[in-house]
């Protein structure tokens, strides 16, 4: 049944990790879409991921070009209306520039690319890509980026503390000085997720530090064949 | 004012017009030379180009007549498709798969500008992978700097390690592995040498020649700029005096996303068939791309400077013809494809631009605002440049001096307390601590390939999604052995590498090697290159693995003193199955722990030797060829089997250092119990040896034992310590805190 679900991994100029992307959607059991920057519809895609990467070089900030891509905004679109969807390290940084999701990723505050297994613990199991977890479940997933220190207005943060919308907290170390260890959140609808660490690269044991990841794309699956 | 651009014509009529040929680092009979192939003297823009193409690093007119050996014995491999000479060569992997690596150096770009340096690096070495048709899918570093404490190496360790981080990062290219050394030797010549493989479907091969007449050439990639105006020339060619920061706009600057784009768009031509010829930019920029694919192809080429697009309209065509810029590519196309071309690179954002046509006749010809600036026979530059038979002469005193000087002399540890302070004051050397600061910076998980990493022995990545075929690869290089002993030390490091790769469960299949010396004039330099690429094509004949190509790095020398001789090699294996990989870190507790290979009394060039008693001096570990053979054989028999869960070489530190590292990679513990000496079976660098764990012990020592290999039990896995048993214990939280805490003390 969810073999007819479609995912569309975003390719903009400078993605880097939307084959990675695209492997974990194939191997979560749904088809992955390839969208380009330039396209102006999502071809009838059930979910779309925002993948990791250097969006257009990110010269300016990360994502801040990205954000005003046709595709982006057919993505705002989608998501208002309710479609899942999820932003991975610069995806992440996209959706904060598109105002999907509040705050924003500043550089670490050890100013150097940081790459690990990384511990989180999942605070809220209830969006469209983690229910299949547990609340206050340790899970392992890589991170590896230069920019992602969650920072926001402290109203800002206290409203995502009180609406339980951080989705995902650092673990056994803050590998960026992000605010309140947060290393992903969720829009207060549930269906826009963004997390610095890459789900994508923990899919099976032998090319990632765990099979944790995958739960992600298998969560976001289950949403929408119950939806 | 509009400069008087100096053309062949006016060449022709003004032939005693003195040339600053000395001062583009041309001797007096490279110049008459030139004059004798043009019948005239050259244009100001030919004798630029000349320079450049003959510079020691573009025309290896040092080295050609030693690295000839390694195709002339080069031992027979099948698997070859594309050896020495081309951008890099490429090995049959089997599946209609082929792979493509080659490791480069940067070094003396990187200390005058490390992050850059550093950088431009890993995109020049990417770019060569990416010419031979091939999409890049790892990368792997070797650095060396002077000491960890040193000045200087607060503004490089960090620099180089951005910018080698900064560049493969943002390209999502995993770093898989690689090497950080320090020793005083590098001291104002640090050595940064970048390698990079790639994997192709057989049919996609390029290479890189200008074929038929009326076919157009297209640059591709970022426009020119003044950046690394003749960086091979006045950087790469010559020994570092005072006063080089003057030589910073040699250095070029990189941006890799626009590298990045480069390769998507580079593989959609390559794989729609667009293109019929391809070479990309790199040292000596124009005037090495357009020679090389003209001397190759069946005619001549006519380039038209002006169409050159430029980041300054100000530039002189000399400057247009050396530039360095990066992220460039030279395509030769059909006629009747330039729209799809064009089109293609349009759509990934990629300027192109028809900078002239591939011509009969055999003259490479480049006009500027349809004036002649150059005419020349394309081979003149690319193939037919100086080749020197320097003179080879063994500095006798100072080698015999070295040589004598050996470390048995050296007061050794006798108590396990003096055992166990040995072992923690190594283990937090700069020399053996943890790389961990330097590899964290490093992205090693893009693509979704990757088997394995650093901190194992070997990097090995997957192929495909649709094959379980993978390759590993490690790269390896010990100055100090090659130091004490150039011959026997460039085979030792070439066993070391070999070795590293069956630890991971692969079998050798081909070698790549980035040879940095000191200055080719310096007839004991050269003697240390003679005996080193010596050695290294005989073990490479006895090992069977072809070199498939490489770099020669000179004039590694800050006045008269040469860094320590350092071929670094890169050694390529494939394995049918990754899921077999075989990971160094302990995996389980309760596995019995097999040493194989035997230990000799062999500390001379040590780390043990050089960290606690600064000593360097006797000779190297005796190399053991058949030992290493039977060796990689074993772990591979054992990796396909089943019968080992974990696999470590020993080499820089002994035993020691690898039950440390394999311990603490995941926490697993270890008692041993270690006969004879224990200070000998600790921290002797004998070669050919290396641990493994196993639960099926009997098995493994019967396929041992009928290899041909000495295997013996030397303990068990487990707890939350190392233990030499009758001699000393040590915590792993307390060599964590050793191992771990020295290079972010350091470096911040």
């Amino acid at each position: 049944m969810s073999a007819t679900l479609t995912v569309g991994v975003v390719t903009f100029p400078g993605s880097l990790d939307d084959r990675d992307a695209a492997r974990a959607v194939t191997a979560s059991g749904a088809t992955a879409v390839s969208l380009w920057h330039g396209d102006t519809d999502l071809k009838g895609v059930d979910a779309v991921v925002l993948p990791g990467g250097f969006s257009y070089g990110d010269y300016l900030r990360g994502g801040a070009i990205a954000r005003f891509s046709p595709v982006v905004a057919e993505v705002i679109r989608a998501a208002n209306d309710g479609m899942p969807v999820l932003g991975i390290c610069n995806g992440f940084q996209v959706l904060c520039e598109a105002h999907l999701l509040p705050g924003a990723l500043v550089r670490n505050a050890g100013l150097r690319f940081i790459c690990r297994d990384q511990q989180l613990t999942v605070e809220n199991a209830s969006t469209r890509w983690t229910s299949g977890y547990t609340e206050g479940e340790t899970i392992t997933i890589p991170v590896k980026h230069g920019e992602g220190r969650y920072v926001a207005t402290a109203d800002t943060i206290a409203e995502l503390e009180a609406e339980g919308r951080v989705a995902f907290r650092y673990q056994g170390g803050n590998p960026n000085g992000a605010l309140n260890d947060i290393a992903g959140i969720t829009n207060a609808a549930g269906n826009v997720v963004g997390l610095m660490p890459h789900p994508e690269h923990a899919i099976d044991l032998l090319t990632g530090p765990s099979a944790d990841g995958l739960t992600m794309f298998t969560s976001v699956l289950k949403s929408l064949v119950a939806a | 004012m509009t400069p008087t651009i100096d053309t062949v014509g006016n060449a022709e009529q003004t032939p005693d017009v003195e040339q600053p040929f000395a001062e583009l680092g041309l001797k007096d009979d490279e110049y008459a030379t030139i004059r004798e192939i043009l019948g005239r003297r050259p244009t100001d823009t030919e004798l630029a180009m000349y320079s450049v193409m003959w510079s020691e690093h573009c025309s290896y007119k040092s080295s050609k007549v030693h690295l000839r050996q390694f195709a002339d014995d080069a031992p027979t491999s099948d698997a070859m498709l594309v050896g020495m000479g081309e951008n890099a060569g490429v090995v049959d992997v089997g599946d209609g798969l082929a792979v493509t690596f080659k490791v480069e150096s940067h070094n003396h770009p990187s200390y005058v500008e490390p992050y850059q340096g550093a950088a431009t690096g890993v995109g020049g070495i990417v770019r060569d992978i990416l010419t031979m048709g091939a999409r890049p899918i790892a990368v792997m570093d070797s650095l060396r700097f002077g000491d960890a404490d040193a000045p200087d190496s607060r503004r490089l360790v960090p620099g180089v390690v951005a910018g080698v981080g900064g560049y493969g990062n943002c390209l999502g290219l995993p770093n898989i592995g690689g090497e950080v050394g320090f020793d005083p030797s590098y001291a104002g010549n640090p050595l940064v040498n970048a390698l990079c493989v790639g994997v192709l479907p057989h049919h996609r091969l390029q290479l890189a020649q200008a074929k038929g007449a009326g076919n157009q050439v297209v640059l591709l990639g970022a426009k020119t700029g003044r950046d690394g105006i003749g960086g091979v020339s006045v950087l790469a060619s010559a020994t570092f005096e005072a006063g080089s920061e003057t030589k910073r706009p040699s250095v070029q600057v990189g941006d890799p996303f626009t590298e990045k784009i480069l390769i998507e768009c580079c593989l959609e031509l390559f794989d729609a068939g667009l293109v019929t010829g391809i070479q990309d930019l790199g040292g000596a920029g124009l005037s090495c791309a357009t020679s090389e694919t003209a001397g190759h192809g069946d005619g001549g080429m006519h380039i038209n400077l002006e169409t050159v697009p430029l980041r300054e309209a100000s530039m002189t065509p000399i400057e247009v013809i050396t530039s360095e810029s990066q992220e460039r590519m030279l395509a030769i196309v059909e006629p009747a494809k330039v729209a799809e071309v064009l089109a293609l690179c349009d759509k990934w954002g990629v300027i192109a631009t028809v900078i002239g046509e591939v011509t009969d006749g055999e003259r490479l010809v480049i006009t500027w605002h349809g004036e002649t600036v150059v005419d020349v026979p394309p081979r003149s530059l690319a193939d037919d440049g100086p080749v020197y038979q320097r003179p080879v002469a063994r500095p006798d005193d100072e080698q015999d001096a070295l040589n004598a000087n050996g470390s048995k002399t050296l007061p050794r540890p006798t108590t396990g307390d003096e055992l166990r302070a040995t072992l923690m004051r190594m283990v937090a050397s700069p020399e053996l601590c943890s790389r961990s600061w330097v590899t964290e910076q490093y992205d090693r998980f893009v693509l979704g390939g990757t088997v394995l990493a650093t901190p194992n022995d070997g990097g090995l990545v997957r192929l495909g999604d649709d094959t379980t075929r993978g390759i590993a690869l490690a790269l390896d290089g010990n100055g100090r052995f090659t130091k004490l002993d150039p011959h026997d030390g460039a085979q030792l490091n070439l066993a070391e590498a070999y070795r590293n790769v069956a630890c991971t469960g692969a079998t050798p299949l081909a070698v790549t090697d980035c040879l940095n010396f000191g200055s080719p004039e310096d007839p004991g330099v050269m003697w240390q290159f003679a005996e080193a690429t010596r050695g290294l094509a005989e073990a490479c004949r006895e090992l069977g693995t072809p070199v498939t190509g490489g770099n020669v790095s000179f004039y590694n020398q800050t006045g008269s003193t040469a860094i320590n001789p350092t071929p670094v090699i890169g050694v390529l294996g494939v394995i049918d199955d990754v899921a077999k990989r075989v990971p160094s870190g302990f995996t389980a507790a309760g596995r019995q722990i097999v040493l194989l290979g035997e230990t000799h009394d062999e500390l001379d060039g040590s780390a043990w030797a050089w960290v606690e008693h600064g000593h360097l001096g006797g000779h190297p570990p005796a190399v053991r060829l058949d030992a290493e053979q039977a060796l990689a054989g074993l772990l591979a028999a054992a990796a396909r089997d089943g019968l080992i869960d974990a696999a470590h070489d020993l080499s820089e530190g002994g035993l020691a250092q690898a039950l440390v590292e394999a311990a603490l990679i995941n926490g697993i513990g270890a008692t041993v119990a270690l006969g004879g000496d224990t200070f000998t079976a600790l921290f002797s660098e004998s070669s050919a040896r290396a641990i493994v764990t196993t639960d099926a012990a009997d098995a493994l020592l019967a396929t041992a034992a009928a290899q041909g290999v000495p295997a013996v039990s030397i303990g068990t896995t487990g707890g939350d310590a190392i233990e030499v048993e009758g001699e000393f214990a040590v915590s792993l939280a307390e060599l964590r805190v050793a191992f771990e805490g020295t290079l972010p003390a350091l470096f911040g």
